[in-house]
């Protein structure tokens, strides 16, 4: 028999500083839905490929379905919990999936939105083509994508244009 | 009107925000996993299972096992029932199965406290087969002394065969003259990949009722399975349906509910979840039939038919399911598509040692559809005809009339749509300018039509329940049966409801979670019969409630009922348009009435004894580098007649999904077996290659809006008929761009290669000079004249 063998991890998760006591061998996915009660994170496969359990790490997009939870301890990480202020106002991104109709089953909805609001945070212009392929790490099975990419690229112009860049 | 505007989804803010709840956002904490063993062989005898190593495991809470299992078959298609037992489903499968008939079939379960001693205890569990010989594919499984995988119920393979005779197809093929054209078309097995598996959880409460919360289509369905498995009442199990993440046909069927359900009585109640991993969604949920049809059409030189054959196998693989239904509707678009005199069509759905063939979007139709429409097309390059103008003149005809289903084509939806599409995507020119090209990199456009059937009726019943609850503020809570499974279909049917009563899309709260101890019956999400079927109900309902309004309007206002209506959620005098009172102080007064205090509901059922055609048209345009064997659709339109658009900016959504589904049928997905052992190779989401943002164009949509005659809203289906034609449009471009017809599924680059060379288009190894030769290909259609 193998011990279950515990760790103390602190980490910022939306904000705000955090401790919890995690199994070693747990992901992140788990950790986030279990212990924080975290439901947008989805889990699709649990190996890496399909995108629904992206949350941001130190800003960056990470699958937390093969990220340990061990490994947060220390870093920042940022559900679409966490896009929402307290007040209850969801972020420019959120508002676009909604006016677009970028959302139908909803399962790749959250892990899309992270991806995309990494994207919309460089402050970069991307082209079409560029947002296709900087966001096909993420799988949907219902839009055939071509509402989500009009909604990232609809927030993207807004965020551009609200930075003082002039839209294209 | 609340009908015909493009209104946010009703869910769209908690689908945005993570909050929506989805099965596995409600299991109760304490839950206990469990984890399916699967056969290491494809066909055989479980002899023995060795679990007692499995069961010392610490925190394994039981080991079943296939010995363990009630002895009773249960079938699991999501239809609904049949009374009438010659029309029930096959019931030829156990919750565990001694007997395994395809490589991954259940045999046992671990329920444990946690998925790593789950994990564990499955690795320790030691089982003794007998093998017996496999078969793969159907039509081998369909010849005498092939394997019996049911030898139990009867002593061939074949499930079911079926056939239609119009005319005489003898006689007719000695018309003088004729040409023959013929040709194999292969559609491969595919499996639907909504990003959310399946997964579904259960307990026992209330005297031993089993409630199982799942990620399903067709709740009231389930639940009729569940207890036929169990062998018990039906109303001792309750299923309840929270948001699904997708579902595409594969949970339009009793999946692990029965299962699950078993499970937590086998532990006294205790929450049991089940989660299927994404490699079982592949093998051992359920999968698109792969078909292989020969269609032979003999043609006059002027372009007309004089006679069709069409034979079509289907592999159904290990288990029943939804069986001959599916190859039996493809092949009933057959004749219908594009009529003629004479015709004989014969299906044989079979059984193989594979996973399960299932319902998934289109229900055989988009397999029907690469069949027919590479075969027109074979037909027009043969006959050196123009293939639009063709399918204008030969596909179904404005007035034809179908005696079975009672459908009918009241206006002229092909031309229309194609008019459209054509005009949408440039066809005229670009297919002028593709034509005589040379070189490595060429391009092509090519089209296909289709048509759907919206709903079940006269197959099976169609039936729909609605409950609308008042509240004091006006506003209602609105209830069916019909599942929201990320289609729209709960904003669509609030607007429909807003309309019938008079009131704000605001004032109408859908109640999403269907629960089968409160919601009344509604079939559930499939066919594409939801916006259809279920407006029946909410009409009647609404109406119903609306009366009963207009009745309470007329004590408190003195004015006669049918001087009064009810509009934007006030009740107004018709005569001179004057508001009286609003909805919301008519219910307030009504519930806290002294005397006559009443709750305002409707409850109705609509037994529904129609159906409805649906049309439309895809054009694809395709470059194909030759030297890579890679094909790359530029552009891609599909034009619907779906009737009225309840919700435009949904129902384009919905195109896009299902047109985005076909381009993964078309060119990347295939389900494959090892032909050694039976085992599927690719049971994930990098082998399985599921179409990414890269792989799309963007999508290019629209629509013909002829009202459906039948339906309160003027609507018929939507939700399937953009996956049917898109495959055979990308073959049909493939085809002018490079002269080589590829009748196989799907059109990857290792398709693309073997047939380029079979075709001879590759010269030289740099170069790529030949130029188009239809019908070159050595396998696609034979062209022969008689004398
Ligand atoms: S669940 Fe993490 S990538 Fe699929
Ligand atoms: S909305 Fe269903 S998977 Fe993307």
């Amino acid at each position: 028999m193998i011990e279950k063998q515990y760790k103390q991890i602190t980490f910022t998760l939306n904000g705000k500083q955090v401790s919890t006591s995690v199994d070693v061998r747990e992901s992140l996915a788990d950790m986030l839905r279990r212990e924080f009660g975290l439901t947008s994170v989805k889990k699709g496969c649990e190996v890496g490929e399909c995108g629904a359990c992206t949350v941001l790490i130190n800003g960056d997009v990470f699958a937390s379905c093969i990220f340990l939870a061990i490994w947060a301890d220390g870093k920042d990480v940022m559900t679409v919990e966490g896009l929402v202020d307290t007040d209850g106002h969801i972020a420019d991104i959120q508002q676009a999936f909604i006016d677009e109709a970028a959302v139908q089953c909803g399962f790749c909805t959250p892990g899309f939105i992270m991806s995309a609001e990494r994207l919309l945070r460089t402050g970069k212009r991307y082209t079409r083509d560029e947002l296709r392929k900087e966001l096909s790490g993420n799988m949907c099975r219902c839009t055939g994508y071509h509402n989500i990419i009009n909604a990232v690229e609809k927030a993207m112009n807004a965020r551009l244009e609200a930075a003082g860049k002039q839209p294209v | 009107m609340e009908v015909g505007k493009s209104f946010k989804r009703v869910d769209a803010f908690d689908k945005v925000t993570g909050r929506a709840k989805y099965a596995d956002d409600l299991c109760p904490k304490n839950a206990y996993v469990s984890r399916i063993l699967h056969s290491t062989i494809a066909h055989g005898r479980v002899i023995r299972i060795d679990t007692a190593e499995a069961a010392q495991i610490d925190g394994v809470v039981k080991v079943l096992t296939c010995f363990d299992v009630p002895d009773r078959p249960f079938p699991t298609a999501g239809h609904p029932w049949n009374t009438d037992p010659g029309h029930q489903d096959v019931a030829d499968r156990k919750l565990l199965n001694e007997h395994v008939r395809y490589y991954g079939d259940d045999i046992a379960v671990v329920i444990a406290e946690d998925t790593v001693a789950a994990d564990r205890a499955i690795r320790a569990l030691t089982v003794e087969y007998e093998a017996y010989p496999f078969v793969l594919d159907p039509i081998e499984s369909a010849k005498e002394g092939a394997p019996l995988i049911h030898g139990e119920r009867q002593n061939n393979n074949i499930l079911a065969h079926s056939s239609l005779r119009i005319g005489n197809y003898a006689e007719a093929i000695k018309e003088p003259g004729l040409i023959k054209v013929e040709g194999w078309y292969h559609t491969p097995t595919v499996q639907h990949s909504h990003i959310e598996n399946h997964i579904c959880f259960a307990y026992q409460e209330q005297g031993q009722r089993v409630t199982v919360c799942s990620s399903t289509q067709i709740p009231h369905i389930v639940r009729r399975v569940t207890a036929q498995a169990l062998g018990w009442p039906w109303g001792k199990v309750r299923i309840i349906k929270p948001y699904i993440g997708g579902g595409f046909g594969n949970k339009q069927d009793a999946l692990y509910e029965p299962l699950c359900a078993w499970l937590t009585t086998q532990v006294g109640g205790h929450p049991v979840k089940l989660d299927v991993s994404r490699e079982e969604t592949f093998v051992n949920n359920r999968v698109r039939h792969a078909m292989h049809a020969h269609i032979t059409s003999w043609m006059r030189p002027d372009g007309t038919f004089a006679a069709r054959k069409l034979e079509v196998w289907s592999d159904q693989g290990a288990y029943a399911s939804h069986g001959h239904s599916v190859a039996a509707k493809g092949m009933g678009a057959f004749p219908q598509l594009y009529p003629c005199d004479n015709v004989e069509t014969d299906a044989w759905t079979v059984y193989t040692n594979k996973p399960t063939g299932g319902a998934m979007r289109g229900y055989g139709i988009p397999q029907a559809m690469f069949q027919n429409e590479s075969h027109i097309e074979d037909i027009v390059t043969a006959l050196n005809l123009d293939p639009i103008a063709f399918r204008r003149k030969n596909s179904m005809p404005v007035g034809y009339f179908d005696s079975f289903s009672k459908n009918e084509l009241y206006e002229d939806s092909f031309n229309q749509c194609l008019d459209k599409a054509i005009e949408k995507i440039d066809y005229d020119r670009k297919r002028a300018r593709y034509r005589h090209q040379t070189g490595p990199v060429r391009r092509g456009i090519g089209a296909a039509l289709f048509w759907y059937n919206t709903a079940v009726w006269p197959i099976s019943i169609e039936t729909s329940s609605c409950r609308m609850i008042m509240n004091q503020d006006g506003s209602i809570q609105l209830i069916t049966g019909e599942t929201e499974i990320g289609q729209g279909c709960d904003t669509v049917f609030a607007q429909m409801a807003a309309d019938t009563i008079g009131l704000r899309l605001e004032d109408v709260h859908v109640f999403t979670m269907q629960d089968t101890d409160v919601t009344p019956y509604g079939s559930g999400a499939y066919a594409s019969r939801q916006t259809y079927i279920g407006g029946f109900s909410i009409r009647q309902t609404g109406q119903l409630l609306k009366e009963k309004i207009l009745k309470h309007a007329h004590t408190l206002t003195r004015m006669p009922a049918d001087l009064l209506d009810i509009i934007d959620g006030t009740i107004v005098r018709k005569s001179d348009n004057r508001a009286l009172m609003t909805v919301g102080e008519l219910a307030t007064r009504t519930l806290y009435d002294m005397e006559r205090s009443e709750h305002l509901a409707a409850e109705s059922t609509y037994a529904v004894k129609s159906n409805a055609y649906s049309f439309g048209v895809t054009i694809a345009e395709v470059e194909v580098d030759i030297p890579l064997c890679q094909a790359k659709v530029l552009n891609m339109v599909n034009v619907h007649d779906c009737g009225t658009l309840i919700n435009p900016q949904l129902a384009e959504a919905q195109v896009h999904g299902g047109m985005s589904m076909a381009l993964g049928f078309g060119l990347y997905e295939e389900l494959l077996a090892d032909p050694k052992t039976g085992r599927i190779l690719n049971d994930n989401l990098l082998d399985y290659k599921l179409p990414t943002t890269m792989d799309h164009p963007d999508l290019l949509v629209d629509f013909v809006e002829n009202a459906e005659p039948t339906s309160p809203f003027g609507t018929k289906a939507l939700g399937e008929p953009p996956t049917c034609s898109p495959a055979p449009a990308i073959r049909n471009a493939i085809l002018q761009a490079t002269g080589v017809a590829i009748n196989t599924l799907p059109l990857n680059p290792h398709r693309l290669f073997e047939e380029f060379t079979k075709a001879g288009i590759f010269r030289t190894e740099q170069e790529v000079i030949s130029p188009p030769s239809p019908g070159r290909s050595a396998e696609i259609s034979r062209v022969t004249i008689n004398a």
